[in-house]
């Protein structure tokens, strides 16, 4: 089978090509580092079927960062080569599509943006590139499809280029400006009023202003969305369940098969957060407590990635990122994480060296709660009052400043600078918006629920072999004596590497203060990620890295947890 | 006059003229667009050793304070 390879620069359009030519869906943004791995596809070529690869954006073929090598190694696996154009920057990107044809690997271009390089005056003469590359050159509009099928029909006329022969670097660049100059007409454009305002979200003063009113409604958009989801949709749907558990529970009567499927009754009724039952609480907290949030929260964000705010805010964040030893882009984790740690900590390949990376993932891993479990910590925190869930927001924050600090006196390593490219302000396209949305949240319900029910299903095992009393009995201690909480919240961190969510929930019953909710509910974040994150975490970090940031997490969970004791409670 | 990215006010124009750096350096710098011959524009210069942000072809690009002072720049008076 031919394996056909999509590359091209960041942000060209790379990743919507692969979902045309493929039927697979892959995440796509406006930002440089949406695509940090390889996605893998099928098409169907005139002699049969072929695998296709979305390879992360690269500038050339000499790497700068991880996302780049995996881009340079995969070229070696292409039988033929789709090179993505950014038909509004022809002289850039030509300098990756040259590296790349000195090769001599069949190709085929795509000048991809046809439709924006359009609106902004840029004319290109493709007859007149396709002689001066000698391969067939096909102006796409990935959004919309337009020239997909035109692509698809000459990938047959890849070949190795006639024309570009392996040059110095020098010549290279001569060759750039002389095959530009040759094919490409701009229209003189003047700077319109959208270009200032553009600018205005990267200065100083007036950036920081929309950065924070952005940031402002991006939360109370994910609060608002998902309250109103589950007060119209996900409650009165529980609402029409709850005769039917009733009717089971009552059909079932008391035995081990009622404690797993229904849990515990509290005065004959259903408590969907305690009663730890697979049908009550297994679906109950998934779909109730945090799908909604998950579903407003992916939306918030993609929004925010299509529109290219993103970079602008990377940029702004510079100046504090660059303390902490990351730079802006360290704000792209960050964000990622507070959906799911584990795009969250593949993220951190956007960065350039090991040492920005460990404290990257390593931060990220301590002091950036997942939506699921924020979504637990205020329907958990929430009823005490905001003024706790703020508490524990404002130590995690403090904690990923303090331990960024010291991180980047004591790892050692490189610090580069930021240097990014900002994207154009796009209009998110609706259904594009839509789609990731829904990916998304497929995504959550695939490998956290599962997750959730096994949960709760070994929660039940255990605690029935009488293993949760001996944990409890061991850490007890520790628990007690330093942090302030009841032993049983050690079965809590338990699971909390199985999932947080659930765990956040398991300290519902132990009847805290909510003093001693906040402690715990801090440390649940911080001393350990999910075991999905720690996966992910082993292989970026490799088994040296984990072990150093598990260090991290360990001694700066028992340190915040000891000192919010002293603060919160008392001795 | 030669000046380096890094003196320039926001909203100078200049032609950038060299890069002082290492092979590895310019690459980056001329892979991203920031090429030699090019008209530059410095739309903003973060306080606090902040970032340089610049525009050439139309396009912005945000680059550390380190790397602003390693681009030299042809001002007019
Ligand atoms: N207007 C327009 N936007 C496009 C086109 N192709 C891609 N985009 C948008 O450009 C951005 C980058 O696309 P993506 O596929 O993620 O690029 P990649 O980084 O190269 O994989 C996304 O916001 C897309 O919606 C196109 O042909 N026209
Ligand atoms: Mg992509």
């Amino acid at each position: 089978m031919k394996t056909v390879v999509l590359m091209g620069n960041p942000n060209v359009g790379k990743s919507g090509i692969f979902s045309r030519l493929t039927g697979t869906r892959v995440i796509t943004s406006n930002y440089a580092g949406t695509t940090v791995d390889v996605s893998r596809g099928k098409m169907h070529l005139p002699d049969g079927p072929a695998g296709v690869i979305d390879a992360p954006g690269t500038y050339s073929l000499t790497p700068t960062n991880p996302a780049e090598e995996v881009a340079a190694r995969i070229l070696g696996e292409a039988d033929i080569v789709v090179n993505v154009v950014d038909a509004t920057n022809l002289e850039r990107n030509l300098y990756l599509t040259l590296e790349t044809l000195e090769r001599g690997v069949p190709a085929v271009v795509a000048l991809n943006l046809w439709d924006e390089a359009g609106h902004q005056g840029i004319a290109i003469d493709v007859a007149g590139l396709e002689a001066l590359l000698g391969v067939p050159v096909v102006p796409t509009v990935g959004l919309s499809g337009e020239g997909i099928r035109e692509l698809v029909g000459r990938l047959g006329e890849a070949r190795p280029s006639a024309t570009i022969r392996p040059m110095s670097e020098e010549e290279r660049w001569a060759t750039v400006g002389r095959i530009t100059g040759e094919v490409q007409t701009i229209a003189h454009r003047h700077h319109t009023l959208a270009d200032r305002l553009a600018e205005a979200s990267i200065r100083p003063i007036s950036g920081l202003f929309i950065a924070l009113a952005v940031i402002a409604a991006a939360f109370l958009a994910v609060r608002w969305i998902g309250e109103g989801l589950i007060a119209y949709v996900f409650e009165p749907l529980f609402d029409l369940y709850t005769p039917i558990v009733m009717r089971a529970s009552d059909l079932l009567g008391p035995g081990i098969l009622h404690e797993i499927l229904i849990g515990r009754l509290f005065e004959g009724e259903i408590d969907y957060v305690q009663s730890m039952g697979l049908l009550t609480t297994g679906l109950f907290v998934p779909f109730a407590m945090i799908l909604p949030y998950i579903v407003a929260f992916y939306l918030v964000l993609s929004i925010l990635e299509d529109t290219g705010y993103l970079p602008r805010l990377a940029t702004l964040a510079d100046t504090f990122f660059h303390r902490l030893g990351m730079h802006g882009y360290g704000i792209i984790p960050v964000f990622l994480g507070f959906g799911c740690n584990v795009p969250g900590a593949l993220a951190t390949r956007v960065l350039e060296t090991k040492k920005q990376r460990f404290i990257a993932a390593t931060l990220m891993s301590l002091a950036i709660p997942c939506m699921a479990q924020i979504a637990m910590v205020f329907g958990v925190l929430g009823p005490f009052g905001l003024r706790y869930v703020v508490m524990v927001f404002a130590t995690l924050a403090v904690v990923y400043v303090a331990a960024g600090l010291i991180l980047n006196r004591v790892v050692p390593g490189e610090c580069p600078e930021i240097f990014l490219e900002i994207p154009p302000y796009r209009a998110p396209d609706l259904r594009a918006t839509a789609t990731k949305t829904w990916m998304r949240v497929r995504g959550f319900i695939g490998e956290a629920i599962p997750y959730l029910f096994l949960g709760i299903l070994l929660v039940n095992l255990l605690y029935s072999v009488g293993f949760l009393d001996l944990l409890a009995a061991v850490f007890a201690p520790v628990m007690e004596a330093w942090l302030g909480l009841p032993a049983g919240a050690a079965v809590a961190l338990l699971v909390g590497f199985l999932r947080k969510d659930l765990a956040v929930g398991m300290l519902v019953p132990l009847g805290m203060s909510p003093e001693q909710l906040v402690i715990a509910v801090t440390m649940l974040t911080i001393y350990f990620p999910c075991v999905a994150t720690f996966v992910v975490l082993l292989r970026e970090l490799g088994a040296r890295g984990m072990l150093a940031a598990a260090g991290v997490m360990v001694t700066a969970a028992l340190l915040v947890g000891g000192a919010l004791r002293m603060i919160l409670i008392g001795f | 006059m030669e000046k380096t990215l890094l003196e320039l006010e926001p909203g100078t124009q200049g032609t950038i003229a060299r890069f002082i750096g290492n092979p590895g350096f310019v690459r980056k710098l001329r892979t991203i667009g920031i090429r030699e011959g090019k008209t530059l524009t410095v739309v903003t210069r973060h306080p606090l050793g902040g970032p340089v942000v610049i525009e050439v072809d139309g396009r912005e690009v945000t680059l550390g304070r380190g790397m602003a002072g390693r681009v030299v720049v042809d001002v007019a008076e």
